[in-house]
């Protein structure tokens, strides 16, 4: 390829024109091969960083995850063993709980962008949601703080559901109107031409068609909130005990961890790396779950 | 036949009622932030913001140290950042747009994405933060490891996804016949990359970029752990300090008295308002470049 690149100038020109020109077309290759190896250095540099932090987690958590890890409350500093079971319990209660307060609601939300796609209201509905998105979680704990915990008079599990539920919001509002957008219309009009009423279109009909999106994109939303901390360290709190009332505080995996983590002892320290363990773990297979089921069951019209 | 259309109307106005929450919801947050936040709004006006004091027990609030350490960190992770996810994203999309080496890159942003960010703090504050008190052992200032610098690395790995996916999403769009142009033309593929690619994605970049930097701003909890929680003005990048975000996480409980809180809430609101103003700008950014 070089060769004939310059056996075309060298027929076309001069020496001394045809000398620069080679000069000036290998110094361009040199810069072209110069920055895909950059590129790729990047490209390597990013997973060789999360390889490190992947396995440090992992070697450090691994040991402390065993069957008491699970089962048992935390033991006082000093005394080794011990488990988080308080905080697997609470973070599975107030993911249910966000679960049941979000989905409904951010499923008619985005059913409702599907339908009216350029109202006022949708337009201020898409902002809304946007606003939301990328919302501090920080501002939602407070916001939470004010509106749940002052009222009850104390933190409770249920304002910590609450407050992952608004932001489990934008996601699946998100991904329920992505999937409904592509539901073709005729599906629809030969659902309303057969004589089926409206809300039956479209809760028979459409959301079913489109359900694969709306079951990963409430994957992905709960894989986002399962490690949030922020909003829950003024609502939620934390608690050293087993509690399964959602008036009262409860304990979760990421409180443990900040807990735990920025305390002195090292017995603690052990459980919080059991708990980040364990929390990327489960994360990971939200992920990945979300992945196959968008894979398989992926909308084809 | 009546009572069908009743169920319709019902439905309808279900529909209607959940997206007029969601409005509703976002007034009701905007609202609480000024409600709660009107003591310390009024008693401290605009020096609220420019007050290099926090000193809760006199009563003095003044952010200013919390604002400059919200910026350093997030500016500075975003700097270290940008290069980085530009290039993944040229990777992905430019030279190994399958195959295996692809997959490994994009799992491997995907996973960072979804690791927690009271996970990178832990990481950050036991991995990192020893590394960097040698290195300023070897340069010779105070060794606290932990500080704006530290905050600003971790801050940098964790909004590499972002930069990176949205960056990819654009440049895909780059249409292919003005590429074969350029190729056909005798460019070399860096060549196509800087004069046709980034300029024509670059305000898409730039999006991406916004975006990042919002999610930089609103960081807490990693940072909360890596920082070293200081309230005085930070003196260097290497000094300690606290952004708005973790001041917020470290002191909210504790504040006692009124105004204290308040003062901490309105730093809340400055947040909210710098980072819906950064995302709503973003996106627009970005639906004008997806119409093209």
């Amino acid at each position: 390829m070089n060769n004939e690149l310059t056996q075309n100038i060298d027929i076309n020109t001069d020496k001394i024109s045809f000398l620069i020109k080679e000069k000036k077309i290998k110094s361009r290759i040199i810069k072209d091969k110069i920055f895909k190896y950059i590129t790729i250095a990047g490209a390597l540099f990013v997973s060789l960083i999360l390889a490190y932090i992947l396995f440090y987690v992992a070697k450090q958590g691994i040991s402390s995850i065993n069957w008491n890890f699970i089962i048992e409350l935390p033991k006082p500093p000093g005394e080794f063993g011990g488990g988080v079971s308080n905080a697997i319990v609470g973070t599975l209660i107030m993911i249910a709980l966000s679960v049941i307060i979000a989905v409904p609601l951010s499923i008619a939300i985005g059913v409702y962008l599907s339908e009216d796609r350029k109202t006022k209201l949708s337009y201020w509905v898409r902002t809304g949601l946007e606003i939301l998105q990328g919302m501090p979680s920080i501002s939602i704990g407070i916001v939470v703080y004010v509106w749940v915990v002052l009222q009850m008079g104390s933190f409770s599990a249920l304002s910590g559901g609450i407050a992952l539920a608004i932001m489990m919001l934008p996601v699946v509002a998100k991904s329920t109107e992505e999937t409904l957008k592509m539901v073709p219309y005729s599906l629809k009009e030969a659902s309303l031409a057969l004589g089926v009423p409206y809300y039956k279109t479209i809760l028979k009909v459409v959301v079913p068609s489109g359900l694969s999106g709306i079951l990963t994109g409430i994957l992905i939303a709960v894989a986002r909130v399962a490690g949030e901390t922020a909003p829950l360290l003024f609502t939620s709190f934390g608690n050293p005990f087993m509690n399964v009332n959602m008036m009262k505080p409860m304990n979760s995996l990421p409180l443990v961890i900040f807990n735990y983590a920025s305390s002195p002892y090292k017995e603690w320290h052990s459980l919080a790396w059991g708990a980040s363990f364990l929390l990327m773990v489960m994360i990971l297979i939200l992920n990945i779950t979300a992945k196959i089921i968008s894979r398989k069951w992926k909308i084809k019209f | 036949m009546n009572f069908k259309i009743n169920r319709d109307k019902l439905f309808r106005a279900i529909l209607y009622g959940s997206a007029f929450f969601l409005i509703v919801l976002i007034f009701g947050f905007f609202i609480t932030f000024i409600l709660e936040s009107s003591e310390s709004l009024t008693k401290f006006g605009f020096g609220f913001i420019t007050g290099k004091q926090w000193d809760p027990v006199d009563g003095h609030f003044g952010a200013l140290p919390f604002l400059s350490g919200t910026l350093i960190t997030s500016f500075l992770g975003l700097i270290i950042s940008f290069p980085i996810s530009l290039m993944i994203a040229v990777f992905l999309s430019e030279y190994f747009y399958k195959g295996f080496f692809h997959n490994v890159i994009k799992t491997a942003v995907e996973l960072l994405a979804g690791i927690p960010s009271i996970v990178f703090g832990f990481w950050g504050l036991f991995a990192l933060v020893p590394l960097i008190r040698e290195f300023q052992l070897s340069i010779g200032i105070e060794p606290y490891g932990v500080g704006i610098f530290t905050s600003a690395i971790v801050l940098s790995i964790m909004i590499i996804p972002y930069t990176a996916s949205i960056s990819r999403e654009v440049i895909s769009m780059v249409p292919t016949d003005v590429k074969e142009a350029a190729y056909s033309l005798g460019a070399t593929k860096f060549e196509v990359i800087r004069k046709i690619i980034l300029p024509y994605s670059g305000s898409g970049i730039f999006a991406g970029a916004l975006l990042a930097l919002g999610r930089a701003l609103g960081e807490t909890m990693a940072v909360t752990m890596i920082i070293g929680n200081s309230n005085s003005m930070p003196t260097s990048i290497f000094s300690p300090g606290n952004t708005m975000a973790s001041v917020i996480a470290n002191e909210f409980t504790e504040a006692t008295d009124s105004t204290y809180v308040s003062a901490l809430i309105e730093i809340g609101l400055l947040l909210f308002l710098v980072t819906a103003l950064i995302n709503l700008v973003g996106k627009y950014i970005i639906k004008k470049t997806v119409q093209f």
